[in-house]
């Protein structure tokens, strides 16, 4: 058995407390940081195993396991075991802490086998009050590794857990707490969530208890973060960032980077701590941390994981702090530029995770221009480096670093070096990453010399990342683009390259473009024929080709070489190489043709009219073939030309192509610059505004060239425009008048439902919002507002959140409301998310209502006049006489006046045909009593709607509401 | 078209293979072509995490058919859409041809004879196509003694034989005594309900027939097929007619060795060949009524509290008292949480077995129209485990001297026009045998 602990135990604890450094690509780090763990315990406080301890049956049991030659011997051994120690716990004799502890072991072995065992669990327990530790670690493995959390042991275990946290003694409390980080379930956290920190932060507690209390408080946090509560203990845990003991400390920078997170501003105070300490590593000499210099690097993990709690928080604003960080970090980076003390990977491993670590801090400070210079020289070295996880890992931090308006430039100086790596390196992911940071660090200067790289980079590059790069490249082309002829030749040299990976939008954008700007169609259209005349052309660019020469092949008719009957005979010669969609693309472009060259009707009238397009098998081409053959015989010229008139220019919307990569990449990852901003600033505003700036610099740039027609390519950067104000949708606000259920709110991406049931004063709504695509919606936020008027009026809070919602999924929101005192405006539910890249914006008006807090009052003929009659003052009763907008159907009436929350009085009116109603609305401070009546004059077709209520406002309010429904 | 076989040891070493195709390899995008294919089936299906239940696996549009002799698997793979019921058919006749060559099909015999087996699969599969399976036939050209220095005439001899109409038979055998042998061995299949109802039940015999006969003998077989005793009593017979209706069987379906004239049992529904020499199987066949269930299983099982379970079986033996029916077995699952047992039986040795979940009652010998109890009581360990006991049926085992089928032999006349001997010098033995195949009762 021994091989099994020794791994379990520490994995385990690894894998619970969640160790792992990002940087890790390199398993040894995370054996040495499990081992480091064990390595405290087993030297100075884990009993050694006696040489009797070790277990001679489960040695035999293992042995014969291994001995066995088929899977169905192995069985039978295991069944014959199972029963032997099924007879052993049967309970008339007693048994041993040894033995116990052998045949739990062995079910251990044989469940980790792959067998179910549903035994033993008692026994397992019974060894967790043993005295010696090798019984009680074994019930404690045995119950991390098998007890589920909804058995009916679990008081027991938890009571023995208390115990060993109660005991004093460093060892048990600490298998303890291996034991709840292990298991972590909710049960364990209800159960020890209060008591751990105490632990963790009690002064006599041993450093090794505190470094596994920490870490199984992270382990809860993550768990079930809900159930750990955050008090006076927070303020303590910061301060274990001074302890003397790095292990506690490390463990605690891991508790602490997770708090802050959920709640920065409770532990600001560890800004400073975190400082001081990784001043303190960075700057000493490495001997006095003994244990915890590894390969001549002072403390890695610590330090790493510091830097990693410095991103949660923006760079510090105290100027003393704030320059020691700076030296840190510029220690950090001068030790990067040392001769190595050791020729061992672990040591350059080391020594540049620290380093990365610390370049991702400077660049989500992003204030530093010096330090991200540095950052980005160090990086530069790195690009060359033989090591190939280091050169991914300088290209991908050096995407983020583009987009710094600091480094930006700084980055730029690689551009070699990075257009050498695409072509030579052997690595797929590096040649990604190369293209993603030409991407990222691509502006006006170097557009040309960057897409003109990828495109030829595009003829050799690996299938998977094809479809990005030309999403790429048509985006840069796009963006960059001062000369339009360049332009479009790039896209067309796109599509040569990379017809198939060129997708739709991609070609749709050229063509919109093309439209849209008068000064480069006559070169479109020159150079479309010219790509045209290849002898194998890809279809997209028979597509653009087909479109361009429509609109635009007059502008190069001149030429006797591109003579109308030469530009058709070109396109049809690829006619019949085509899809059908392409071809119906084709016979839209020769009616155009008919339009812009009469010279050549004769010749595509005889091709409309061959019995392969008119009796062709698919039916839109079939369609459109006699459709234009018939509209290019009847229609005089005048017709012909206003039917065929040249496209108008096309709305600006978002770039399909940008949402288009966005949605391929995921969001976060792309180096796009505006979303990586977004993400490394985080907090500060101020760069933003810069951002914003730059941005509109760019669009008027674009614009200021010689250009007429709507402003263009302004959807490139599309983010920052959309967030302005929203129309707030009413659309299905009066629907809900009478009722409470149903659809409020419906785009093409979202679907809002409301389902809501009122007693008294009191209201509940329930909000389904449903994603219509197949994509997830990110950072999904919803709130409600109300006007200031009506804040003082009704009361409202909205429950459970959801930050994404999958493509196709439903989620429900509750919304409570209280009704203060009576109303006429209502709240608005605003609605933002994240669908593809860009941000959408949705509000939607409420439907609460007076009305809905009726409660319908049943009465006599008599009551009612009665009441009638004492609310006879002119203010008191509102009356208006409309047309009935809807059939005047009684049954229909008679719903919806039951829908409006009053009680329908019969047989009250003289009159049969008039409704008669009561209710009474309750508001949290009155009760209104209200009186109606409803006169439909069938011949008219109007109504006469009579409301008698105690108050004025009521009366207005509830007449409006009503009068529009019928 | 088999595009090739491989015969794999219980770790998934490859010990035999022969690809008989290309087409196998190309799915899995490989230079090593085939390997892959090697691979595929032990990964998929040898090491494969669940017990593969399947004999048919389709791994990447290729089609794996296996067969387990023991410790050792042979798959036939194709990528064509061939008649599995076929390849299946091949890969017994294989197993058949190699016990018959070397015996027991092991690990370690297949490594002694794998040049013999090579030569088997190239004589016995053509470019996937099976050929003559007979193992008559097969031994008289390849031996495992090496080349005898067969004459010209003996070669010629072999050729025409085997390329002839009668592949399966030799001229020129010639017998001092002619002998016959017939046996008909039939293995009865019963699942029945606690309280005896039958649920499923069926018969699935085989015809295995020994023949010493000289030189060319054509046979007729005769057996109590309904139709056939049906189309007699109409034809004439009438005084018998209603008491062979009774004993007569009515066949689901059956199957014949090749050696049996097809035309004639279509039109007559005769039976007439000319046998091999030495052993074969002659026909197969399955019934499906009035099947004879030879035991009788009746359990009885209470559960006593949670730790507790007692168990009581009767069984009874249903057929003539002077028969003997042998190897009795009966096993009786045990829940997964037992943790000790009592048994006592009357007859026969009771054991509990722990390895295999199990009490296993074995009785050597018992005479028919018997009924013998065992009786077991079961301690059980709780468990804080929800699951209930699945209670698995209680599964017999044993062997009886008759065809539970109901199946007689009528008659088997041997012709031979050419030498003189006769139909009565021919002796002929015939032996029932019925075995419980899988005869299971719920309890």
């Amino acid at each position: 058995m021994g091989p099994v602990h020794t791994v379990y135990g520490p994995a385990l604890l690894c894998a619970g407390a969640g160790c792992s450094q990002q940087f890790g690509a390199q398993p040894q780090w995370i054996w040495f940081l499990s081992s480091s763990y064990v390595g405290a315990h087993s030297t100075t406080l884990m009993p050694t195993v006696s040489k009797g301890d070790g277990m001679r049956g489960l040695a035999v049991f293992i042995s014969d396991i291994r001995n066995c030659k088929s899977k169905e011997a192995e069985i039978k051994r295991i069944n014959k075991e199972l029963a032997n120690i099924r007879s052993k716990f049967k309970g008339d004799k007693a048994l041993d802490g040894y033995s116990k502890k052998k045949y739990v072991c062995k079910l251990l072995f044989i469940f980790l086998l792959g067998h179910d065992i549903d035994f033993g669990h008692m026994e397992a327990v019974n060894l967790l009050s043993s005295n010696k530790y090798t019984e009680k670690q074994i019930g404690y493995l045995f119950i991390s590794v098998l007890v589920n959390s909804n058995s009916d042991l679990i008081r027991l275990i938890n009571n023995g857990i208390k115990n060993d946290l109660a005991s004093r003694n460093p060892t048990f409390m600490n298998l303890a707490l291996h034991c709840i980080a292990n298991v972590g379930s909710r049960e364990m956290a209800e159960a020890f969530a209060f008591e751990i920190p105490s632990i963790l932060v009690a002064g006599d507690t041993m450093d090794s208890v505190k470094q596994s209390a920490a870490l199984c408080l992270l382990r809860l946090n993550r768990t079930s973060p809900d159930l750990v509560p955050m008090g006076e203990w927070t303020a303590r845990v910061v301060h274990l960032l001074n302890d003397q003991h790095l292990g506690v400390v490390t463990a605690a920078t891991s508790l602490i980077t997770t708090l802050a997170q959920k709640s920065p501003d409770d532990f600001k105070t560890s800004i400073s701590l975190a400082v001081a300490r990784l001043s303190r590593i960075v700057t000493s000499a490495s001997i006095d941390l003994q244990d915890y210099t590894y390969y001549f690097v002072a403390a890695p993990w610590l330090s790493v994981k510091l830097l990693r709690l410095l991103q949660c928080y923006p760079p510090p604003e105290d100027a003393a702090l704030r320059s020691r960080l700076t030296e840190c970090l510029e220690t950090i980076l001068n030790k990067a530029q040392e001769p190595p003390k050791s020729k061992k990977v672990q040591h350059s491993n080391a020594k540049n995770a620290v380093l990365f670590e610390a370049i991702s801090l400077i660049i989500h400070h992003d204030s530093e221009p010096t330090l991200l210079v540095r950052a980005c020289n160090q990086l530069g070295q790195f690009l060359q480096h033989r090591e190939t996880n280091l050169r991914y890992l300088a290209l991908e931090s050096m995407c983020t670093l583009a987009s710094s308006e600091f480094s930006h430039e700084a980055v730029k100086t690689h551009i070699d070096t990075v257009i050498n790596a695409l072509k030579t390196e052997r690595d797929v992911s590096v040649r990604q990453r190369a293209v993603d940071l030409l991407y990222a660090m691509c502006d006006r200067s170097n557009a040309k010399q960057i897409v003109a790289e990828m495109l030829s980079y595009l003829e050799t590059a690996d299938y998977s990342i094809r479809e990005e790069i030309v999403l790429k490249v048509a985006i840069l082309a796009e963006k960059y683009a001062v000369d339009y002829t360049w332009y479009v030749d790039t896209i067309l040299n796109l599509i040569r390259v990379a017809g198939d990976y060129v997708s739709e939008e991609v070609w749709y954008r050229v063509i919109q473009i093309v439209i849209n700007r008068d000064d480069v169609q006559g070169y479109a259209a020159k150079t479309v024929f010219e790509a045209l005349q290849a002898p194998a052309c890809h279809e997209n660019l028979v597509k653009v080709g087909g479109y361009i020469l429509g609109e635009f092949g007059n502008l190069i008719a001149g030429d006797s070489r591109s003579s109308p009957l030469v530009q058709f005979s070109l396109l049809h010669s690829k006619f019949h190489l085509c899809s059908v969609p392409t071809r119906a693309l084709l016979l839209s472009a020769y009616i155009k043709f008919i339009n812009l060259f009469p010279e050549v009707k004769a010749t595509i009238q005889d091709v409309l009219r061959s019995d392969s397009q008119l009796r062709n098998a698919d039916v839109e081409l079939q369609q459109r073939a006699v459709e234009y053959l018939k509209l290019s015989c009847i229609a005089s010229t005048d017709i012909l030309a206003t039917v065929l008139e040249e496209m108008p220019p096309f709305p600006e919307r978002e770039s399909s192509i940008l949402a288009k990569l966005k949605r391929k990449k995921g969001p976060g990852k792309l180096p796009d610059i505006d979303e990586n901003r977004r993400n490394v600033n985080g907090s500060s505003e101020h760069s933003e505004n810069t951002d914003t700036t730059n941005k509109v610099s760019y669009v008027l740039n674009l614009n200021s060239s010689p250009s007429t027609g709507p402003s263009l390519l302004v959807d490139v950067f599309s983010d920052s425009s959309t967030s302005a104000s929203v129309d707030v949708s009413e659309d299905n606000f009066s629907r809900f008048v009478c009722k409470n259920n149903g659809v409020i709110y419906e785009n093409q991406l979202l679907q809002i439902g409301l389902k809501s049931e009122y007693r008294q004063n009191l209201g509940r709504i329930y909000v389904f919002y449903g994603n219509k695509t197949s994509t997830q919606f990110l950072s999904f936020s919803s709130f409600v507002t109300s006007s200031d008027i009506l804040k003082t009026h009704i009361l409202h809070c909205l429950i459970a959140s959801y930050p994404i919602i999958e493509g196709g999924a439903q989620v429900q929101q509750i919304l409570n409301i209280e009704c203060v005192s009576d109303f006429t405006d209502a709240p608005v539910l605003n609605i933002q998310f994240r669908y593809g890249g860009t941000l959408q914006n949705i509000a939607v008006k409420l439907p609460v209502m007076l009305n809905k807090f009726f409660q319908p009052t049943e009465m006599t003929s008599q009551d009612f006049f009665q009441r009638w009659k004492q609310l006879g003052a002119p203010q008191q009763e509102v009356q208006k006489i409309f047309k009935a907008q809807h059939p005047m159907d009684t049954d229909v009436t008679k719903a919806k006046i039951l829908g409006f929350g009053v009680a329908l009085l019969d047989g009250v009116d003289p009159n049969p045909a008039n409704f008669v109603g009561a209710g009474v609305i309750h508001t949290k401070s009155t009760q209104v009593g209200c009186l109606l009546r409803l006169e439909p004059n069938a011949q008219a077709q109007m109504y006469r709607l009579t409301l008698r209520t105690s108050r004025e406002s009521v009366s207005q309010r509830l007449c409006e509401l009503l009068g529009e429904q019928f | 078209m088999i595009g090739g076989l491989f015969i794999y040891n219980h770790k998934g070493e490859v010990l035999i293979s022969r690809v008989y195709r290309d087409d196998i390899g190309y799915v899995f995008q490989d230079v090593v072509g085939w390997r892959n294919a090697v691979d595929a089936f032990r990964v998929n299906v040898i090491h494969a995490r669940q017990q593969v239940r399947s004999p048919v696996t389709n791994i990447a549009r290729t089609s794996f058919f296996h067969v387990k002799r023991s410790n050792i698997w042979l798959a036939a793979v194709t990528k064509q859409n061939v008649n599995a019921a076929m390849v299946f058919e091949f890969l017994y006749k294989m197993c058949d041809v190699m016990t018959a060559y070397f015996g027991k099909i092991s690990e370690e015999n297949i490594k002694n004879n794998f040049v013999l087996i090579y030569e088997l699969l190239d004589e016995i599969l053509d470019f996937g196509y099976p050929q003559n399976s007979e193992t008559g036939a097969l031994k008289t050209f390849i031996t495992q003694q090496g080349i005898k220095g067969q004459t010209k005439e003996e070669q010629s001899q072999i050729t025409s034989q085997v390329t002839g109409q009668i592949g399966w038979r030799r001229e020129g055998i010639k017998y001092r005594r002619n002998e016959l042998f017939l046996d008909v061995l039939e293995s009865v299949n019963l699942l029945m309900s606690p309280q005896g109802q039958v649920l499923s039940a069926h018969v699935s015999g085989r015809v295995v027939m020994k023949s010493y006969l000289s030189g060319m003998p054509e046979c007729k077989f005769g057996m109590n097929d309904k139709i056939v005793i049906d189309k007699q009593g109409k034809g004439g017979a009438s005084d018998d007619a209603g008491k062979s209706g009774k004993q007569s069987i009515a066949i689901d379906d059956c199957t014949f060795h090749q050696c049996v004239r097809l035309s004639k049992f279509d039109s007559e529904r005769s039976i007439s060949f000319i046998p091999p020499d030495g052993e074969y199987e002659l026909m197969r066949y399955r019934t499906t009524k009035d099947i004879i269930l030879p035991f009788r299983v009746i359990p009885l099982v209470r559960e006593v509290g949670r730790t507790k379970l007692e168990v009581k079986v009767v069984i009874k033996s249903n057929f003539k008292p002077s028969l003997l029916a042998q190897k009795i077995e009966v096993r009786i699952p045990t829940p997964l949480n037992t943790s000790g047992v009592q048994v006592i039986c009357m007859k026969g040795k009771a054991k509990y077995k722990a390895s295999e979940n199990a009490i296993v009652w074995k009785i050597k010998r018992m005479a028919g129209m018997k009924e013998s109890q065992i009786s077991a009581e079961i301690e059980l360990l709780p468990t804080n485990d929800k699951k209930k006991w699945a209670r698995p049926p209680i599964s017999m085992n044993f062997e009886v001297p008759f065809a539970p089928s109901g199946l007689k032999v009528r008659y088997l006349k041997v012709f031979e026009s050419k030498l003189n001997y006769s139909d009565h010098d021919v002796i002929k033995w015939v032996r029932y045998i019925g075995r419980s195949g899988i005869y299971e009762t719920r309890c």
